[in-house]
Formats: C-alpha cells, sequence, structure tokens
C-alpha cells in the first residue's frame, strides 16, 4: 500500500534577523507513523515543529497538515492536531480533572476528564496539581491534554527528556499505542536507542537542514556497508540492559 | 473528525473563566490582598473608632450661638468647632486648609414669630446660616454639608410638622445620619482591595502564564486571543467584587457601615467597584506587559498602587495633605471611586451625581487601555 504523506513540507525557511534558522528544508511525514526530528540543540527541530503546530511564522515555503495550509487555515490545523510543547507549564493551581476540563473548553469538545485520564493511566491523580507528578506521570498527562480532540497527528517536542529507563519505556509503550490507533506521531529526541527502538522514520536535522530521512534500520545498514566499525567490541547487551534487568521493567510512580 | 465545524468561542471564553476562578480562589496572594488586608484594616479602624474624623470648623466671632444649629453642631463628634480665633487668622487658615470651614450664624430677629399666624403667609426663615468651605479640603466639607444637611432636615421637620397644614410626615431615612469611621475606612478599603487585585492579580496572572507557556499552548488550540483576554478578566471581575460585597456586608452588618439606600447602594457601589477593577486591570496588563519575570512585577506594580494607596485618600482624607500635594492627589483614579465610593454609601448620591468622578474615571481607562494595547505581549 502506498504511502499516504499526512505532512508535506517544501522549501521551508526561517530567518530570525541575519540568522537563518531553518535553511529550505523539505519533507514528508506519512500518516500512521511514527516520524523523528534528530538533530543536536540548536539544529532547527523545534523551530520546524512550531512552524507546523501554526505557532510561529515561517519566512517562506509551504506547509500541507492534513490537507490544509498553515497559511490560508491555520485554524482547521489545530483542531487537527495535537502539541506537547517542551517545558511547557499547565494552568496554575488546578488539579488533573480540571485541567481537562480547561482543554474540553478550548478544544470545543465534551469529554470527561476520567475517560483522558485512563488513556494515560492517570486516574489515580485526577485531583492531583500538575507539579505534584513525577517527571513521567507529568509527560503522560501532557500527552493526554494532545489527544483530548482525537488529533490526526500529535507532535512531542522531547517527551522523554529527564526520565529514568523505566519512565521512558513506559512512555514508548504509550506513544506506540497512540500510533496504533491511528494517529500520526512526530517526535524529537537525542536518544538514538529511543529513535532506533521507536521511530519508523527519522530525519537528521543539522544547522537548520535536513541531512537525511531513512529508516533507523537503513541508516544503520548503508553506515556498516560503508565499512564502519565500532571502536569497541559490540556486546549482545550494553549497561541500559544491566540497568533495566537490574531494577525491574516495571515502571514506578514518585 | 466530527464537531469541528460548530466550534464556539463562547465555551471557550467561558472555560479560561472557570479555571481562573478556580485558580484565583485557590492562590493565597489573591485572597490576602483582596479580602484579608482590607478587612483587617476596617478592623483595627473600626475599633479605634470615636472621631477619626473630624471636620474643623472656625465660628466668627459674634455669630448667634443660643441657636438649635449651633448646639447641634457642638454635640456633634465629628464636628470641632473653634471660638477663639480672629477673623483674619480663621481666613487665612482656611485658605491652608488647617480649618476645614467658617460658620457664622445669625439670628433674623424679625423672621421669628412667637406665635405663627394662621394664614401659611411665608416668613423669612429664622436663622441664617453663612458657611465658608475651601477646596484646600473639600472632602471634609462634604461632611459638614452632608451634618448641616442632616440638623436641617431635623429642624424643618419639627417646625413644618407644628404646622396643621401638612397632613402626612414624610418619610424619612436621613435622620440620624452619623458620620462614623467606617463609613470613611470601608469605601478607602473597598478601593484599595480593587486596586491590588486589578493591578497585582491582572500583572502575575499574565505574565506567569506567558512565562510559563501556558498561553503559547493555549495557542495550540482554535482559542481565540480575545477570548484569553475576556475569560481572565471575566474571572477576576467576578472575584473582585464578590470580594467587595464581602467586604460592604461584613463592614454593614459587624460594624455598622451605613447604607443609606439599602441595597440599591450596594448594587450602586457595586457597579463603581466594576469601574474601578476594569480600569486597575488596565494597569495590570500594562505591568505585565513591561516586566521581564515575575520578581520585577512587585517594585513596577507598586509604583503604580503605592502613591494611589496613600495620597488618594484610603486611609484618611486627601485635606491632610499639603496644598501643594492636592493636585498629585486629585490626578489619581482611585482618589475618584474612593470620593464616588463615599458619596454614594454616605450621602446617598446616585451614580448620575458622581457622574464628574466616573468621566475622570473614564478618561483614565481610555488613557490605560491605549498603553496596554501597546504594551501587552502574548509570548
Amino acid at each position: 500500500m502506498a504511502k499516504q504523506p499526512i505532512i508535506t513540507v517544501n522549501n521551508l525557511v526561517k530567518n530570525y534577523g541575519d540568522f537563518n534558522a531553518v535553511k529550505d528544508i523539505s519533507f514528508e511525514v506519512y500518516e500512521g507513523e511514527i516520524f523523528g526530528l534528530l538533530g543536536p540543540n540548536g539544529a532547527g527541530k523545534t523551530t520546524t515543529l512550531e512552524i507546523i503546530e501554526t505557532l510561529r511564522d515561517k519566512t517562506s515555503g509551504q506547509i500541507i497538515v492534513d490537507g490544509f495550509d498553515v497559511d490560508k487555515d491555520p485554524d482547521s490545523i489545530k483542531k487537527r492536531i495535537g502539541v506537547q510543547l517542551q517545558a511547557a507549564g499547565y494552568y496554575p493551581n488546578l488539579n488533573l480533572s480540571e485541567l481537562i476540563e480547561l482543554f474540553s473548553g478550548l478544544y470545543g469538545i465534551n469529554k470527561t476528564p476520567m475517560e483522558m485520564l485512563a488513556k494515560v493511566a492517570l486516574t489515580d491523580k485526577a485531583k492531583a496539581k500538575y507539579k505534584e507528578l513525577s517527571g513521567g506521570q507529568k509527560q503522560r498527562f501532557s500527552i493526554a491534554t494532545t489527544l483530548i480532540n482525537d488529533p490526526r497527528i500529535i507532535f512531542l517536542d522531547e517527551p522523554t527528556t529527564g526520565l529514568d529507563p523505566q519512565a521512558r519505556r513506559n512512555l514508548w509503550d504509550l506513544i506506540r499505542e497512540i500510533r496504533d490507533s491511528g494517529t500520526t506521531v512526530v517526535i524529537t529526541t537525542h536518544y538514538m536507542d529511543e529513535a532506533e527502538i521507536l521511530c519508523d522514520r527519522v530525519a537528521f536535522v543539522d544547522g537548520g537542514r535536513i541531512i537525511d530521512i531513512d529508516t533507523p534500520d537503513n541508516f544503520i545498514d548503508k553506515l556498516v556497508a560503508s565499512g564502519f566499525e565500532r571502536k569497541k567490541e559490540v556486546k549482545l547487551a550494553n549497561l541500559e540492559d544491566v540497568f533495566i534487568n537490574l531494577t525491574g521493567k516495571e515502571w514506578r510512580e514518585g | 473528525m466530527n464537531q469541528n465545524n460548530n466550534y464556539s468561542n463562547t465555551k471557550a471564553t467561558l472555560a479560561i473563566a472557570k479555571a481562573s476562578f478556580r485558580s484565583i480562589v485557590r492562590s493565597p496572594s489573591s485572597v490576602v490582598f483582596t479580602l484579608l488586608f482590607p478587612l483587617i484594616f476596617i478592623l483595627v479602624f473600626g475599633f479605634i473608632g470615636g472621631s477619626a474624623v473630624s471636620v474643623d470648623v472656625g465660628v466668627v466671632k459674634g455669630s448667634d450661638t443660643q441657636n438649635p444649629v449651633y448646639q447641634a453642631l457642638a454635640k456633634s463628634s465629628v464636628v470641632h468647632l473653634i471660638n477663639d480665633q480672629p477673623i483674619d487668622q480663621m481666613n487665612s487658615d482656611l485658605a491652608k486648609g488647617h480649618i476645614d470651614a467658617i460658620i457664622n450664624i445669625k439670628k433674623n430677629h424679625d423672621g421669628w414669630t412667637l406665635y405663627p399666624p394662621l394664614s401659611v403667609a411665608k416668613s423669612k426663615p429664622a436663622f441664617t446660616v453663612d458657611v465658608q468651605y475651601t477646596k484646600a479640603s473639600a472632602e471634609k466639607d462634604n461632611i459638614l454639608k452632608s451634618v448641616l444637611s442632616t440638623i436641617f432636615f431635623r429642624m424643618n421637620q419639627l417646625t413644618s410638622n407644628e404646622s396643621p397644614v401638612i397632613a402626612e410626615l414624610k418619610e424619612s431615612t436621613v435622620s440620624g445620619r452619623e458620620y462614623k469611621t467606617i463609613d470613611f475606612i470601608l469605601p478607602g478599603q473597598l478601593g484599595f482591595s480593587l486596586l491590588s487585585t486589578g493591578v497585582f492579580g491582572t500583572a502575575f496572572v499574565f505574565l506567569s502564564l506567558r512565562i510559563t507557556l501556558v498561553i503559547k499552548r493555549f495557542f495550540a488550540t482554535p482559542v481565540k486571543r480575545y477570548s484569553i483576554v475576556l475569560g481572565e478578566a471575566l474571572a477576576r471581575i467576578t472575584f473582585a467584587l464578590i470580594g467587595a460585597l464581602f467586604i460592604i456586608l461584613i463592614g454593614h452588618f459587624a460594624f455598622d457601615f451605613t447604607l443609606i439606600h439599602g441595597v440599591s447602594t450596594v448594587l450602586q457601589m457595586l457597579v463603581l467597584s466594576f469601574v474601578g477593577v476594569v480600569i486597575f486591570m488596565g494597569f495590570g496588563f500594562v505591568v505585565s506587559g513591561i516586566a521581564k519575570n515575575e520578581s520585577s512585577v512587585p517594585p513596577i506594580a507598586n509604583i503604580i498602587t503605592l502613591p494611589q494607596f496613600l495620597l488618594s485618600g484610603t486611609f484618611f482624607s486627601i485635606s491632610v495633605f499639603p496644598t501643594w500635594l492636592q493636585p498629585v492627589c486629585k490626578a489619581l483614579p482611585l482618589t475618584y471611586l474612593n470620593d464616588a465610593m463615599r458619596k454614594i454609601a454616605f450621602e446617598g448620591a446616585s451614580l448620575l451625581d458622581v457622574g464628574h468622578q466616573l468621566l475622570i474615571l473614564l478618561i483614565w481607562g481610555i488613557i490605560v487601555y491605549s498603553a496596554a494595547v501597546k504594551l501587552f505581549k502574548w509570548e
């Protein structure tokens, strides 16, 4: 079956004064995949995401999201996407149910808080404040707020940064479930093991340009075929496998 | 992919208003500034009681002192009569605001008849009371005016009682009106409450929503900008008015705060509170735009609130300030809000009667919101 592009970015350019943050990039995200944007800090990942999310103006280029042009119909795009921002907070002094209620109102959709919290296994925290949650719970809650409007695509900006290995695995499972239920996921991360396990395709971004796009497997095969060898002999496990093996895979709250 | 076509801005606005109201009620600082501080001040001043407010009135030498008007003034706890000064000294004190008024009562000999004629022929009034007020202490003069009109009302009522022509007594709500400390303090504290919740509350909320990227996250939803501002404003105004009502009711029932026309006075005070908090919120928008981070909010907000707190007749009448400071006092919006509030609460003025004060508040509103539109930042 031919892959249908749900996001098409053509010749995107973003300048901040003299600084060229994004230099003429083009790529497509296919419907139903987990697409990873990888690259060092300052590469232009977040800027690119925020332009697609209609949160930032672009300098030039064309972007189509689920059939809508960001220039002509940003409101239709906003209704079809879910956005998790890097380091965003939530309205102060409200508990999780009340926050879900607020977002339901913002999207103009009737969702019960429990229904949304159940999707991310946070029903027992319904009366807790956001700031009282652990790092993993915070990220899961953020993802719950992106799902309120039954979006076609969700954008996750570094969702696993700062999480322990168990919480990271827990979030991977959640993200896969979301993909399997038919929602396209665009994610940025600094962890290559994560991208390798989670992403169907990845794009490497550096200095405002896309260097290459392919599946993680193909990238690795190409590199190996070019004669690359690790300096250290590859063992059958790494230290993170040891960590998970010793401390257990189940995720702890708190 | 469904309800996308009937998105409701009203629903989004109300969702924000509800969230914001919950947040305000749970935030200790807003409750402390809007309710606790004003109530503490009311409590303190309510118990100090006595005549914290005193109107100094010079009595011209040779003035008749054997008349009911003078007697009533002498008995008043608010009016302090000064008898022993030469007229030149009094005139100069009056101009400086050291005394608040000069009074001269003359007996009209031919106007008083021991046996009133049976006909209703108009006779000259029994006394002429000549009062000189001063612009230097206009506020206290209003008190004096009010005291005098109460006395006159009672006296005229007494005299007309004796006349058989009038068949029915007019019902009077003014009788027994006494200007108490609470009548001065409460409107001032109400103004203070509205000022702090308007300026500090609004400034903090919009700055923190901006810094913590809550607003940015909102922008990723279909919500309109005006919904965000309107929702926040709705919540804050509701909170401020509930606070105002609370202060008025506690003042009335616990400290006998005068509400001349009862419920109607309360409603007019609430309308005035609404006008006040909307204007003060404008200052809040300006502060949130200027401030770089949360710790720079209090200094900037204090530049706006402190002078008004001190110079707008919150704790004491602006007449206690030297003449050169009076123009500053008379430029501040809170001065007019306090003034209008006292007129409505104690003198029984209507909103139309305080049109002058409302006009100046309106001009302030225009200035502040023009600045807010220029300085407010979303990101």
